[in-house]
């Protein structure tokens, strides 16, 4: 059913080849604050212009370059669990690299409008 | 709140049952569906299943949730999340909860008492929910009243069929689902969060 089948040499029960501990540097703990699932993450700076930034880094400056992407799309796109990904985001963020916007909540929406919008747009599909 | 809100909206819809109930195959039918993976402590994740005796804080299990985005418009998206099926994975559910705009609880009439701690938990968070019967080609096709009273519901959740293959049964159980959350916020402002 999955949809992501990349081939590779190695399978899953091979374990990570790069252990997730080296993605970020040894932190476990992401700031918790901004990074809800649907919290949208957008580029601030061009990748190229810092060679200090990690390949995974690069990766979702570029991801999120054109629009804003979620914290939830991240994680699949990078194929990386959500802990190791907001651990990413929230170095990127410390250096001002990206910008993180809360998601509307349900009892942020205004009014009917939005629902009613939603509900066109699945008619539509 | 403070936060600049970019005029960009996603909207969290949660897909919750018991394990093989066709999750999976219902996120699939309206979205691309792609795994999210989260890695959990398994002196969590593990309780009452592993022993963790002795490696307390060292082992993580990685937990798969099926994930799956409609983009509506360039600036309005719907998110699907099927929960995890196994009841150990329950402490989950609460960041998936946090925020969403409703819950589909999809039960086999086989199995009906397999959807009861789904249903127990968004009554008790106060998440707008639907129940939908999948109809499996084998299932008997049962009444949606009787359905409603055998889970004890409360009056006014929806209770449909769908078939979780088709497309355009799962867009019915959406549209269903998302004008049954309408109505829920506004007559309940007060939407329970931590």
């Amino acid at each position: 059913m999955r949809m992501n089948d990349r081939p590779s040499w190695y399978d899953e029960q091979a374990g990570p080849l790069v252990r997730l501990y080296a993605l970020t540097r040894g932190r476990a703990r992401p700031s918790p604050v901004l990074l809800d699932l649907l919290s949208l993450v957008t580029a601030e700076n061009d990748p190229a212009r810092d060679p200090m930034l990690s390949p995974e880094q690069a990766a979702v400056l570029t991801l999120c370059r054109i629009r804003p992407r979620s914290v939830a799309d991240l994680a699949a796109d990078l194929d990386l669990p959500l802990g190791v990904t907001r651990v990413i985001l929230t170095d990127l963020l410390d250096y001002g690299h990206i910008r993180v916007t809360r998601p509307v909540r349900p009892v942020d929406i205004p009014d009917e409008r939005l629902l009613q919008e939603v509900i066109d747009g699945l008619r539509a599909l | 709140m403070d936060s600049a809100r970019s005029s960009f909206v996603a909207l969290k819809i949660l897909v919750a049952g018991g394990f093989g109930v066709g999750k999976t195959t219902l996120v699939g039918a309206v979205s691309e569906i792609r795994p999210l993976r989260t890695e959990e402590a398994m002196t969590t994740a593990g309780v009452g299943v592993d022993s963790t005796e002795g490696v307390e804080g060292k082992s993580t299990t990685t937990v798969a949730m099926d994930f799956g985005r409609i983009s509506l418009r360039e600036d309005l998206a719907l998110y699907l999340f099927g929960t995890p099926g196994q009841d150990r994975f329950w402490f989950l559910w609460d960041e998936l909860a946090q925020g969403a705009l409703g819950a589909i609880v999809l039960a086999d009439t086989r199995r009906l008492a397999d959807c009861f701690p789904a249903v127990d938990y968004f009554e008790r968070r106060g998440v707008p929910f639907l129940v939908a019967l999948n109809n499996f080609d084998e299932a008997r096709r049962f009444d949606p009243g009787s359905v409603a009273a055998a889970l004890d519901l409360d009056p006014g959740t929806p209770v449909i069929s769908c078939d979780a293959r088709e497309r355009a049964s799962v867009k019915e159980v959406l549209i269903t689902l998302v004008e049954h959350a309408g109505r829920r916020h506004a007559t309940r402002p007060a939407v329970v969060t931590h």
